[in-house]
């Protein structure tokens, strides 16, 4: 399956430039406070967040090729003239 | 305070384990049920990566940077996204071709070539010293604090005096507790990984024991982050909320503290990224080791999620103890130690001391196994090999000396490196200096696996110059630290030139010394390795390894027909058995040979396939450049044959080659539909020229028998006619009874000649007879048209060998023709006999309308009739100029005609003299 294979590639190359992005700068210094949510500083909380939905986001579609192959639709029937 | 003797017991006891579970999945493998082959196992193994730096300086670093700890494993996360295709690809390409190293992976890319192995080799040998010294100095560290560190009363000195430590520097070099580390792993390192010779070069026991490690300091982590959180605070957020009424701690709560700032931050990321790949260990248990391509899946998020459990408690365990210690007396690497011990918690300190163990062993055992491998097949073998006289001797008895010797000079080194550098480096700062050398890796391999115009000068050009930037910004700094250059030239450049400072080369001062190497160094490492590359010529076999690594996925055949040159079965069995055993080789050879069928006994010669087998068998034992060069020392002939390069390279040229084909296929088509056309017009022409003469030959034969039955009905119906006029009738039916017998006659003539049942007499012919015998049976004809004739005859006789009435035939047949084109009164022919050497020459002169080119060429053809002469009607029958050419042709000579329209036309013939008899 060429062309899901190649959907998981451009998945994962996405996440990843979303990831480049989001853990570093300019985004990061916006997070770059002494500030606390939740009893935890504000940087650290944001860096673990992105982390772990960094991680949920690589399982998801790695994961969900194998347990449901893609099911392509037939062809819907020409009408006769 | 706990005992010293406890420490080593425990400490032995746990190396014990580790040695039993390695024996244990070493036994599972040798019998065929690996406990290794799970994504599990796969993912604790490549865990390696998290070493004592993790473990101690993790802690360190979140004390003075805050946040700065933390890309060094959100890289690896990011680069795990990439795994399922680009790791995955490598694995693919190193299984294919028997890749033991990252060394040997990048010769084999390019052209298999050994220098480049070796550079490889002394690049990643130098540049993991630093590495190794960290393990050392941590492991040495760890078990000075625990026998020593005396509750609350015990101060230790100031993170950045470390060099006064009285526990290190008290002690000479070649003593201390540094050096039985050392020694303790090299021992241990041995035995783990240089047991046997290995063809595939793979450790199951290893990497189980790893596997393990990866639990016990996970668990040795998690354990004291609770322990510190919980017990020591009612929570982490207890903590924090301590540590943010301190002014200095919660600087360490944004990136201010950041060393570098985001520049430095996005250097650490891209460095980590670059580590976790190219690491030679993390090479070694990611590519090498890998059981199942599948199991790279599952890895590319338990991994991180591994990092990111390991990483939780972090930063409470440094800020409590930036608590406990406020006034710097104890180095925060070792804060996961320090604070247990403060509280008098020995036995949570132990079994974090334990965690610390398994993470620089891991490290140490990986390391060094992956760099003895490399050592020995990359740098030894092509030394020993070159040695004439080690050429036909048996080398596999010294392949395990020379590994195990290489472990125990490597850790030796990083002992080195550690007393003279080490002592005056923070831990994570020296395992930096690691990674920036890895990352010079980077390059080769990724352009290398999806640019195939990557070329081997490329390749040193890049990593030379890499290595060499990364020496001098890097490495030299270091070395004016530990005191052994002057600091000056970090301060005012070499010999006081300011522009190649190491810290700011080329003025460039923007960037923290990291940043600033990893900069320059990648830049010339690319840079070179392209630019090179672009204006190299690869040659067959640079060529042929970048298709077989760019297009791993489509050519997975790939050793057939490589090899087109010859050797012998034994000659292979004898090489192979001299590096992995004769017994080894013994089975492998027959298991192929029932593989594919023949007895190796009877067979004598290899085959490619067969030299492609040892080739990957020697391969897995001393590297693939050195296989390549021992196999070309047996086999004799090409290294590559076109057929088998043609094979392999990309899809492209196969296609150029069979458009190719296809043109030259379209133009033979064209041509042959020319020829046949041209047939078919000739065909349609002759077919035409057949009714033409069946119309002809009908109107020829009708117009004397009309005659000559009219003029025999008169002289039947009238009985009565005078004399005079029944003669004169007579005559006429005579002469046109003649007239069509000889139309019969020479219809027959042809035909006869055609197919050949003609029969000819071979005689000495006097051709001057022949003319005058040939002009004076014509003469009547001549005078009747008043035609004037003139002959030219040599004196003499002249001889042919020949039929003597069809020459006659022939003359009078061109007389007569010359003849009917005349013009009756003026006409004039002339017939010329002269003798050249060796052949005799008859012409036909006429001075009559001459004959248009176009027509010429096709007088002598059967049924051609001139055409556009005088009045439409023929002339003649259309077969005389035809027998003539049969009859001439028949003996050997040639008959041509010259003439131009309005000036009369040459008929010409010639024949050979005959021999003088």
């Amino acid at each position: 399956m060429p062309e899901v294979k190649r959907r998981q590639n451009e998945r994962l190359i996405v996440i990843l430039i979303i990831g480049v992005i989001a853990l570093n700068y300019p985004l990061l210094s916006l997070f770059s406070k002494v500030k606390l949510i939740f009893g935890i500083p504000v940087l650290y909380f944001y860096l673990f967040t992105v982390w772990t939905v960094f991680i949920g986001c690589v399982a998801l579609v790695l994961e969900k090729t194998t347990s449901s192959p893609l099911i392509i639709p037939s062809p819907k029937p020409e009408k006769a003239e | 305070m706990l005992q010293e003797w406890v420490i080593l017991l425990v400490s032995f006891c746990y190396l014990g384990i580790l040695f039993a579970i390695a024996y244990y999945g070493d036994k599972r493998a040798d019998a065929g049920r690996s406990i290794i082959s799970n994504p599990y196992i796969y993912t604790l193994s490549i865990a390696v990566y998290c070493t004592a730096w993790t473990f101690y300086g993790s802690v360190g670093r979140a004390a003075t940077t805050g946040a700065g700890f933390l890309p060094i494993y959100l890289g690896p996360t990011l680069m795990a996204a990439l795994w399922w295709f680009v790791l995955r690809k490598i694995i693919r390409i190193a299984k294919v071709h028997r890749i033991t190293s990252i060394a040997d992976f990048i010769s084999s890319r390019y052209a298999k070539d050994p220098l480049i192995g070796g550079i490889v080799t002394i690049i990643a040998v130098v540049g993991i010293l630093p590495y190794i010294s960290l393990q050392l100095k941590a492991v040495s560290v760890s078990f000075n604090v625990l026998h020593t560190f005396q509750g609350k009363t015990h101060i230790l000195p100031a993170a950045d005096s470390v060099i006064s430590n009285p526990y290190i520097n008290t002690l000479s070099m070649w003593s201390g507790t540094a050096l039985y580390v050392t020694l303790a792993m090299s021992v241990f390192a041995i035995l783990f990984g240089t047991r046997h010779i290995d063809a595939s070069e793979r450790h199951e026991g290893m990497v189980a024991a790893v596997a393990f490690e990866s639990v016990v300091k996970l668990v040795a982590f998690l354990v004291a982050g609770i322990f510190v959180s919980y017990y020591l605070f009612s929570g982490p957020t207890e903590l924090i909320y301590d540590a943010v009424k301190s002014p200095e701690l919660s600087k360490l709560m944004n990136l201010e503290a950041l060393g570098g700032g985001y520049t430095n931050w996005f250097t650490l990321t891209f460095l980590s990224m670059m580590a976790i790949m190219f690491l030679p260990r993390q090479f070694h248990i990611l590519v090498v080791e890998n059981v199942n391509e599948e199991h790279v899946k599952k890895a590319s998020w338990l991994f991180p999620l591994y990092l990111l459990a390991i990483n939780l408690f972090v930063l409470p365990i440094s800020f409590a103890g930036l608590l406990f210690f406020p006034d710097g007396s104890v180095d925060p690497d070792t804060f996961v130690l320090a604070v247990p011990l403060h509280t008098n918690q020995e036995f949570v300190a132990l079994f974090v001391y334990l965690g610390g163990l398994s993470a620089a062993t891991g490290m140490v055992i990986v390391a060094t196994i992956a760099l003895s491998t490399m050592v020995c097949n990359d740098l030894v073998m092509p030394v020993l090999l070159r040695i004439r006289f080690l050429q036909r001797s048996d080398l596999s008895s010294v392949l395990l000396p020379i590994r195990r010797g290489s472990i125990l000079v490597i850790l030796l080194l990083g002992y080195v490196f550690f007393r003279l550098i080490g002592e005056s480096y923070a831990l994570v700062t020296l395992g930096l200096v690691s990674f920036a050398a890895a990352a010079q890796f980077a390059p080769v391999i990724l352009i290398g696996i999806y640019w195939k115009g990557a070329s081997r000068r490329g390749a040193i050009a890049g990593l030379l110059a890499g290595f060499a930037v990364w020496t001098y910004t890097l490495l030299v700094p270091s070395f004016v630290k530990s005191g052994w250059i002057a600091t000056s030239i970090l301060e005012s450049g070499p010999f006081g030139i300011e522009l190649l400072g190491p810290y700011h080369l080329f003025g460039l001062n923007m960037f923290d010394p990291l940043t600033h190497s990893v900069f320059w160094s990648m830049l010339a490492n690319v840079g070179l390795l392209v630019g090179v590359s672009l204006f190299d010529r690869q040659n067959a076999m640079e060529r042929l390894q970048a298709a077989h690594f760019v297009d791993v996925f489509r050519h997975e055949d790939i050793d057939t027909g490589l090899w087109s040159g010859t050797t012998t079965v034994a000659e292979l069995k004898g090489l192979v058995g001299r590096f992995i055993g004769v017994e080894q080789t013994d089975k492998a050879f027959s298991e192929y040979a029932a593989e594919h069928d023949f007895d190796v006994k009877t067979k004598a010669l290899a085959d490619a396939n067969l030299v492609g087998f040892a080739e990957r068998k020697l391969a897995g034992a001393i590297g693939s450049a050195s296989a390549r060069v021992m196999i070309s020392s047996v086999v004799k002939g090409e290294e590559i044959s076109i057929e088998g390069l043609m094979k392999i390279l990309d899809e492209t040229s196969q296609v150029i080659e069979y458009s190719h084909r296809l043109e030259e296929k379209s133009r033979e088509l064209e041509k042959a539909t020319a020829e046949l056309r041209a047939a078919n017009k000739r065909l349609t022409e002759l077919d035409r020229l057949k009714d033409e003469f069946v119309s002809t030959v009908t109107h020829e034969l009708r117009t004397p028998l009309t005659s000559v039955r009219a003029f025999s009905e008169i002289l039947r119906d009238n009985p009565a006619l005078p004399l005079e006029e029944r003669q004169k009738f007579l005559d006429i039916i005579v002469k046109e009874s003649e007239r069509l017998t000889r139309l019969i006659n020479q219809v027959l003539d042809l035909a006869k000649i055609e197919s050949g049942s003609a029969e000819w007499t071979r005689e000495c012919v006097d051709l001057n007879e022949v003319v005058e015998e040939a002009s004076s049976s014509i003469s009547q004809l001549f005078h009747e048209n008043s035609i004037h004739l003139e002959e030219i005859v040599p004196e003499g006789a002249v001889f042919v060998m020949a039929d003597r009435d069809r020459l006659i035939q022939v003359v009078i047949n061109l007389m007569s023709n010359a003849v009917k084109f005349c013009e009756p009164g003026t006409g004039q022919v002339t017939i010329r006999l002269s003798t050249l050497p060796g052949k005799v020459r008859v012409e036909v002169v006429d001075n009559g309308p001459g004959i248009h080119p176009d027509e010429q060429e096709r007088i002598f053809e059967k049924f051609h009739q001139l055409k556009g002469l005088r009045d439409e009607k023929p002339r003649g029958s259309g077969l005389g100029l035809t027998i003539c050419h049969r009859i001439i042709k028949h003996h050997g000579g040639h008959i041509w005609v010259e003439s131009k329209p309005g000036a009369g036309s040459k008929f010409i013939f010639e024949l050979a003299l005959a021999e003088k008899v």
